[in-house]
């Protein structure tokens, strides 16, 4: 059933709740009919799409056609939005997010999300870890160790800063930070990790690092990419959705989609004709 | 955009193109110094292969490089891969023909000796098979491909018919077993030329379609 929100405020008064549901999330993502628009803008336009649990989804597309948008929809991310008008049915599981009885810091804490440029916290490589748990009342240095640990195992990156945990994370490399947002979002242990184009402001070593990692995630959890990198989607994606000014024009197969796409607009973007 | 890829990509077809007529004229050639034991148009046909494997060679360093530089996707991927594909086929036809020309130069036969039994109507269906991949390739033409399948069959059958004439000439008479020898040579290139032919229609498939068929 569509449901129209009038106003993104909505979103946060219901993160705010005390007494709100939590909701039990699954990891695979349903979207039926989604409209979104920013004031008058159209910026998503009646998109429905099935994205599989344990699979890396890439949306790719020309800049401004909306898979950046669309993505975070899928934490409500968009609720922050002045103007932002949503409508249609975003499913997490079995879970309608955009249900009143939805808590939207649940809602992110298993939908988590990693953005183009690495955001590490002014803090320490522990800090930023153990900044998600504790917000979410964890509180033992035992069971913060074993979090921060796991995490950075998790994110490939245990061996390499098990010695450096009390430095501060600012000291990192770009592609360290990166990796250590990536672990810092596992460390709620969400079952969702939205990644807004990774990589670009990485180098390849870097970049393939996160990419081995992306493909070793998706063992635990459901990792939705957006990239402009057509040889990274060919690379790791399982599923490839392409937008285009609002639309999503094909969604299907990587495999099948850079061999043998349905849509002459989709052949001739990913092959570099227009865009 | 993108018009140094353009470019490339339209020089792989023409290189195709080139290749194939140079393959198609061997074949040609070949059948008609089976009919007439021309020893001089053999001895053409024999240098022409050093073309065409000069152009397979050149193919073959342009799909590298345009899978190096330009990463390519979608229908240009099926293009350069099946491309890379078909022409090990055609240097192989190319290398029959030339193959059966030895055989035709060296024979003490005349030509209407070798032109035995079953042989010549082998060759006119292998070259159709050749001519007929060289079409379904230019116009992308899948039914004229799938016709390609059955005419493979038919080769087959006609093998085996010629193969049964070599027995007869031998049990005829033990002197015509080295012109034997030779026909059932010639017998053999015909029918991989035709299996070679087949596999071309299946890459010309491939290119158009994505699925790459058995027609055999």
């Amino acid at each position: 059933m569509l449901k129209e929100k009038k106003d993104t405020d909505v979103g946060r008064k219901n993160g705010t709740e005390t007494n709100v549901k939590k909701a039990p999330f699954g990891n695979s993502i349903s979207v039926k009919r989604a409209d979104l628009f920013y004031g008058d803008f159209h910026a998503l336009k009646n998109i429905s799409i099935e994205i599989p649990s344990n699979r890396i989804t890439a949306f790719i597309g020309p800049s401004g056609c909306g898979k950046s948008t669309f993505l975070k929809c899928f934490n409500r991310m968009n609720d922050l939005v002045e103007g932002c008008r949503i409508s249609g049915e975003f499913r997490i599981g079995d879970v309608d997010i955009y249900s009143d009885a939805t808590d939207v810091n649940e809602l992110r804490k298993n939908v988590g999300m990693v953005f183009q440029k690495p955001n590490p916290f002014p803090m320490s490589v522990y800090d930023n870890i153990a900044y998600g748990p504790r917000t979410f009342g964890v509180r033992k240095r035992s069971q913060l160790d074993e979090i921060v640990e796991r995490s950075l195992t998790q994110a490939a990156m245990w061996d390499e800063l098990k010695d450096r945990l009390n430095k501060s994370a600012l000291g990192l490399s770009g592609g360290q930070q990166q990796r250590l947002c990536i672990a810092r979002a596992l460390a709620v242990q969400p079952q969702i990790i939205l990644m807004d184009e990774p990589t670009s402001a990485l180098d390849p070593i870097s970049t393939g690092k996160i990419e081995d990692l992306c493909s070793q995630l998706k063992e635990q959890v459901t990792v939705v990419i957006v990239t402009h990198n057509m040889q990274q989607a060919v690379r790791i994606s399982d599923k490839t959705a392409f937008f285009l000014l609002g639309d999503l024009v094909e969604y299907g197969d990587t495999e099948k989609m850079f061999t043998m796409p349905h849509d002459k607009r989709t052949e001739d973007y990913i092959t570099g004709r227009f865009g | 955009m993108r018009k140094i890829y353009d470019t490339q990509l339209k020089l792989l077809k023409q290189k195709m193109s080139d290749m194939y007529l140079r393959m198609e004229q061997s074949i040609t050639d070949t059948v008609e110094c089976i009919a007439t034991g021309d020893k001089k148009r053999a001895s053409e046909v024999i240098a022409r292969d050093s073309e065409i494997d000069l152009l397979n060679e050149e193919i073959q360093q342009l799909c590298f490089r345009l899978i190096l530089t330009e990463q390519p996707v979608a229908q240009d991927l099926r293009t350069i891969s099946s491309a890379m594909k078909m022409i090990t086929d055609m240097e192989r036809i190319g290398d029959h023909a030339e193959d059966i020309c030895e055989i035709i130069v060296e024979s003490k036969e005349d030509g209407l000796a070798l032109d035995y039994g079953h042989i010549s109507q082998m060759a006119s269906a292998v070259m159709s098979m050749v001519k007929d991949s060289i079409q379904a390739f230019v116009s992308g033409d899948i039914a004229l491909c799938e016709s390609i399948g059955k005419y493979d069959d038919v080769v087959d059958d006609l093998f085996e018919k010629a193969r049964n004439d070599v027995i007869l000439l031998i049990r005829h008479d033990v002197k015509y077993s080295e012109k034997a020898l030779d026909l059932f040579t010639i017998a053999k290139y015909f029918e991989r030329i035709g299996d070679h032919a087949t596999n071309i229609a299946e890459w010309v498939i491939f290119a158009i379609t994505g699925e790459h068929p058995s027609l055999q």
